[in-house]
């Protein structure tokens, strides 16, 4: 539901990233999304295509990793990845764990082509 | 060619917040974040507490909404001061619109800050605003799978209020399936089981925000103001 606000604040980044590259076009961005973020990457993929219209990252396909839930456990100290969104140590039952992944919202990485090389589309 | 980003996507609304909590502690004003399904019991909470504690606490409230400032002419009646902040598509509250209402009240005359969100269960949990607690309020009606099926909101929280108590009579609520569903989705979370419309357990929840509005943080500065009343 909030992926458009998020498909804005991407554009920004991207567009922001993509200053120093006049005249070329974003082709592709990858993400990483934690499981718990509660975005959904469709609709995150159908909000970002419709407001990158026009610019410089219009058509750009959005590569996206899902990262799981991982947590630590305090107790035990072992790292464990979970299938239910629970912050439980499975090892240990203790519920003294910290959440180190499964909430990414990141861009990783972009890819720009040239503008001249595909000039017949892209003039 | 390919270029590396690493960046948070959420990161221009994160600094926003992280400004918004510095003049909060800066003024010594503890902040809620209420959050929950449209008629959960957000604005009946609201006026309960201002009802109990507007004459023990400088309080003031944001109310967030879609649309309309129905909310906000409710808790106008309490005579504190209201901002009303309405967010037109936005399915929640951000730091920037926390921060567009702040211009609209004296800082130095809060002690208690609550923003009522906009009713959802997803949106909210995600976008900070600059609050020292988030609070959720969800109802018995909603069902008892809701800490499963949204856990992230469950997760950010501080509080959970489970509202319309005196409905389970009526309804297939497993309390105790939801309590241990919630509690495994967040074992700090602390549980209230409330009515707003009988008032029953609504003493918790009292003392609990009256005990964080008066933190030794929130103590310290708020010496310095000069009293309201």
């Amino acid at each position: 539901m909030h992926e458009f606000g998020i498909a804005q604040s991407l554009l920004e980044i991207v567009e922001q990233e993509a200053l120093p590259y006049r005249g070329s076009r974003v082709t592709r961005v990858k993400l990483m999304i934690g499981k718990l973020s509660g975005v959904i990457p469709d609709a995150l993929r159908f909000a970002f295509e419709a407001i990158s219209m026009g610019g410089i990252a219009e058509g750009a396909s959005l590569v996206i990793e899902e990262v799981p839930l991982r947590i630590t456990c305090k107790q035990c100290r072992k790292v464990s990845i979970m299938d239910d969104p629970f912050l439980i140590c499975p090892h240990c039952e203790g519920t003294d764990v910290e959440m180190i992944a499964g909430r990414e919202l990141e861009i990783k990485e972009m890819e720009i082509e040239d503008g001249n090389q595909g000039s017949q589309e892209h003039p | 060619m390919e270029i590396k980003v690493v960046k948070n996507i959420l990161e221009a609304n994160e600094v926003i917040a992280s400004q918004n909590r510095g003049h909060f502690a800066e003024k010594g004003i503890y902040v809620v974040n209420l959050m929950g399904s449209p008629g959960a019991g957000k604005t009946t909470l609201l006026e309960k507490t201002l009802e109990r504690l507007k004459e023990k606490k400088r309080i003031a409230v944001i109310e967030g909404d879609i649309a309309t400032s129905r909310d906000a002419e409710r808790i106008a009646a309490y005579a504190i001061p209201t901002v009303q902040i309405n967010t037109g598509a936005a399915c929640h509250l951000d730091g920037n619109m926390v921060r567009g209402g702040l211009k609209e009240l004296d800082l130095d005359q809060i002690d208690l800050l609550i923003v009522e969100n906009v009713g959802n269960l997803v949106c909210p949990a995600e976008f900070k605003i600059g609050e020292n607690d988030k609070v959720m309020i969800i109802s018995v009606p909603e069902g008892d799978d809701k800490p499963l099926k949204y856990p992230l909101m469950f997760q950010v929280s501080s509080v959970l209020l489970l509202n319309k108590i005196d409905l389970l009579p009526y309804l297939d609520f497993d309390i105790e399936r939801f309590q241990n569903d919630a509690l495994k989705v967040n074992p700090k979370l602390k549980i209230m089981a409330i009515s707003c419309k009988t008032g029953e357990g609504l003493d918790n929840w009292f003392r609990w925000i009256e005990e964080m509005a008066a933190s030794p943080f929130a103590r310290n500065s708020s010496a310095t103001k000069s009293r309201r009343h």
